[in-house]
Formats: structure tokens, sequence, C-alpha cells
């Protein structure tokens, strides 16, 4: 019986944080397209989201890059198709690792340190404060991550995509020994527009994602993952584990039914 | 006027507050006093709206703080300050941006203007000197000095205290009670005062509410409260006035600050 009832009480509060989980959502986006919009804390986030982060987007782009070129035409010269490194090197940057990827640097970059933080204010007591000051805390903690989010995913995406092809060029040309203007010549001919345009919105919901589950899991610290340090603790591993997670359902599902294509 | 009509909470299945009924004339400052774990905390909670209740209202100027919603809510909320027990400054803030930021955020003032409020504010908490630390940095009594400055930075109508001089020695103790009872003085507010600090807090305060077992089990003045026959409230009120007796000349002097203030607000 015991079983049962745990059972049913951990479905229970599944569910309770899912319809939670909705309702944040949900007043984050009304609160990000209604003004005021507190821009000063929008820029400091783009500066922690996006700028701290151009360091690991580029060393990861540049290995994933080479490792694509490696493999890559280590495979396609066994159909004598080497020629077609370039393309499949961009088409899979572009399309999928670059995006996904990035937001999983992002996730474990900046994702957990947004729950760290806002989870310490809400055990704190901090996010109580600024309740009671007559100040609304999502426009302080939540729409400034969120649009911060929206804007860098794209911008970090294209920095991986871009520093990801240059590691593929220096392996398949500079290493192996491909001609240079077949690498870029086929990679112009195969890769178009919208699959640029497919990346970059796929990394605009990963960044949605990365901003709502993380602030979420920092504002309800204590409400679902136990109270104090290891609550907060616990919400962060939760959180880094739920975006990534989210971002490969998510990524499927985008693919699957090119629904944004 | 904070009025608060049967109010009942409960935390899975566990009965905190049990049929709450209690009043503060506005102007006056009202302290509740308790048991630790009876539900103080919880019922200022309330009173901010901070906390839904399971049954009864909790009306501020006739506003029920658990109906009120959006706009409504923040409203209240713009004319009320709270001192948390912890201080929840916030952590990633100097003082004097903790002490500006509620003028900054809410307010058109400049910034000559704002730093002008900050630094009247912390002159009267006694930390001229410290505005540029950060909460870390700072000892717990100046943490809830820091917090009261922030409080009252914005002239609030209500005030709530959630226990601020727990955890301080004697002396700082007495320091915030003094500084609650001189911006008393200053701003005229409405307020409740959770505390552990029987019979200091009788100096600041004009009635004395207990709190036993979810319900108020006395209501009055500090005098009336001395003289209480209730078992339990003497056990909790002598219990702390016990070395005031064994020291008359102390006892005397709290008694008659007590006198002086009746003078000055009859309680």
């Amino acid at each position: 019986m015991d079983f049962v009832r745990n059972l049913g009480e951990a479905g229970i509060r599944t569910l309770h944080m899912l319809g939670r989980m909705g309702i944040f959502f949900a007043k984050a986006f009304a609160f990000t397209v209604t003004p005021p919009v507190k821009f000063s804390l929008v820029v400091k986030q783009i500066q922690f989201i996006g700028f701290q982060s151009i360091s690991v987007i580029f060393l990861t782009g540049a290995f994933t890059g080479m490792v694509l070129g490696y493999q890559g035409f280590n495979t396609l010269s066994r159909f004598g198709s080497d020629a077609f490194l370039g393309p499949m090197v961009g088409l899979s940057l572009i399309k999928e690792m670059g995006p996904v990827i990035s937001a999983l640097m992002v996730t474990g970059r900046a994702g957990s340190s947004i729950t760290a933080e806002i989870g310490i204010m809400r055990i704190s007591e901090q996010i109580d404060a600024l309740e009671l000051m007559g100040l609304n805390p999502y426009r302080y903690l939540v729409v400034p991550r969120l649009l911060a989010a929206i804007v860098c995913l794209p911008l970090l995406t294209a920095i991986f995509d871009v520093v990801g092809i240059f590691g593929g060029y220096l392996i398949g040309v500079k290493l192996l020994g491909m001609s240079s203007g077949v690498y870029f010549g086929e990679m112009i001919s195969y890769v178009e527009m919208k699959d640029v345009l497919e990346g970059l919105v796929k990394s605009l919901n990963f960044g949605v994602i990365i901003a709502w589950v993380c602030c979420f899991k920092g504002y309800y610290a204590g409400y679902y993952t136990g109270f104090g340090a290891e609550g907060v603790s616990k919400a962060t591993t939760q959180a880094v584990v739920l975006s990534c997670v989210l971002i490969l359902v998510w990524d499927y599902f985008l693919t699957s039914t090119r629904i944004f294509m | 006027m904070i009025r608060i009509e049967d109010l009942y909470k409960s935390f899975n299945g566990l009965p905190v507050l049990q049929g709450v009924n209690l009043e503060v004339a506005t102007g006056r400052i009202l302290a509740l006093i308790g048991r630790s774990g009876y539900g103080k905390s919880v019922l200022l909670k309330h009173v901010a709206g901070l906390m839904k209740p399971d049954r009864g209202r909790v009306l501020v100027d006739g506003h029920d703080m658990c109906r009120l919603r959006g706009g409504e809510l923040l409203a209240v909320r713009n004319r009320l300050g709270f001192l948390f027990q912890s201080g929840a400054l916030f952590d990633s803030m100097s003082i004097f941006d903790n002490v500006a930021f509620p003028l900054r955020e809410k307010t058109k003032l400049r910034g000559k203007e704002i730093r002008d409020r900050v630094m009247t504010e912390l002159e009267q908490v006694g930390l001229l000197g410290s505005e540029e630390k950060y909460p870390s940095q700072l000892s717990g009594g100046m943490v809830k000095r820091a917090s009261l400055a922030r409080a009252m930075v914005g002239d609030p109508e209500i005030m709530l205290f959630d226990e601020p001089t727990t955890g301080l020695d004697p002396l700082t103790g007495q320091t915030i009670l003094d500084l609650i009872d001189s911006s008393h003085e200053r701003l005229k507010f409405t307020g409740i005062l959770v505390t552990h600090e029987v019979p200091k807090v009788f100096q600041v305060v004009n009635r004395v509410a207990m709190i036993d077992e979810g319900r108020i089990l006395f209501q009055g003045t500090p005098e009336e409260i001395l003289k209480s026959d209730n078992d339990t409230v003497r056990s909790f009120v002598r219990g702390g006035a016990e070395w005031l007796e064994k020291a008359p000349e102390c006892y005397a002097d709290s008694m008659d600050r007590i006198r002086r203030r009746k003078d000055i607000y009859p309680l």
C-alpha cells in the first residue's frame, strides 16, 4: 500500500510541478512582452549568458568541427566522396550540432548559475523582500534572463558554427590535404539559407527552454527539492538535467515536425 | 488599521493558526509574543500577503490581503515595510545600494536626492561609513540595522517586524528597539512586532498580544499583561521579567519608560 501511496504522491507532485511550470512560463512571457522592461538588467544578463560563454563556445566549436573533419573525411573517403566533407561538416554543424551543443554548454555554464543565484535569493527571503517592496520579481529576475537567452543563444550558435567550420577546414584541408576550394565550394553549393535559419530558430527555442527551466527551478527552490543549501543544490542539478533532456527532446520534435522551418 | 478575522492555516494537515482574531489601530504598534513555532511569523506573513490562509481574512485599511492580486496587491505593499528576521538584504549589492533600491525603483527621485535620503537613513541607524560594505561583511546587528534602514527609507505607513532582536546581544537588541521607537515617533506607522524580547519590548509598543496553540490567548496593554493572572501568560511574561524583579532599579526604570510612553501615546 505504501508503494501505491508513494507512487500516487509522486504523480500528483509531478503534475503540480508541471502545472506550475506552465503558469510560470505564461507569466514570464506576459511580463516579457509588456513594459516596463529593465534594459540595464537585460544587458547585464547578455554579458553573463552571452559574452562570458564565448570562450567555451569557441573551444567546443573548434574541437567539434575538427572531430567532424576527421570522422567525415575517413567515412566519406571509403565511398570516394571526400569532396563532400565541406557540406557534411557545414550541414551537421548548422542544422544540429551547433544549436544543440551550444545550448548544452550554456546550460552547464550559465543555466546552473541562474538556478543557484535565484534559488539562494529564494531561501534567503530576498525574493519575498522584492515582493514586499511592491516590486514584481518576474521583471527583475526572470524577464531579463529570458530576453538575454533569446538574444544570446542564436549569436553563440552562429559563433559555434563558424568556428566549427574552420575546425573542419583545419583538419580536412591543412592536415589531410583536401583542396580549400572544394571544401568551401561544395559547402556553398549544398548549404542553403533555410538550413541556417533552421539552426538559428532551434537555438532561439533552446534559449527559451534554458531560461524557463533554470529560472523556474531557482524560483521554486525549496518547494520541490527540500530546504536550505541542499535544496538549492538539488534544484541546480535538476535544472541542468531537465534543460538538457528538454533541449534534446525539443530538437527531435522540431526536426521531425519541421514546425518552424 | 490592521484587522485579522478568524484566520486558519495549516501545513500538511498540521494546524498552526486556529481562528486568530486581532486588531491593530492606525498609528499603534502591537507586540506579538508567544512560544517559538506557534505561528507568529506565519501570521505576520499573512498580513504581508505572502501566504494565503485556509480560512479567514486579513484586512489592511479595508483591503483583504488574502484576495488582492496584481496591481492592487502591489499598491498596498508600496505602503508597507517588512523587517525580516534574517535581514533579507540583497547580498550582491552594497549597503548603500540596498537602502537606495526601493527609492530607485519606486520613485522618480534624482541621484543626489536618493543619496541624501539614504545617507540620512544610514546615519539614523548608525551605519555611516559602512555604506560601501556588502551584507556578508557586516555583523548580525549591523545587518538588522541596514535592513531597518531599507524598510524605513520609503516612509512606510505599515511596518511589520519579524523578530528584529533575535540572536543579538542585549545592547544591540536595545539599540534596535530604540531605533524602532524613534522611527515610530517620526513616521507614526501602524506596526506589528513579533518578538521574544519580553518585557523589554513593552517600552516601544502600545499593545501586546500573545499567541498560543494557534489562538490569541491574551490581548491588552503592556501593563495589563504584566498583571495578567492567566498561568500561561504569567509563565511566559514572568519568565522574562523575573530578572527585572531581582534588580529593582532596572525594573523601576523599565516600568517608568512604559508609563512615560503611555503619556506620549495613550495606550
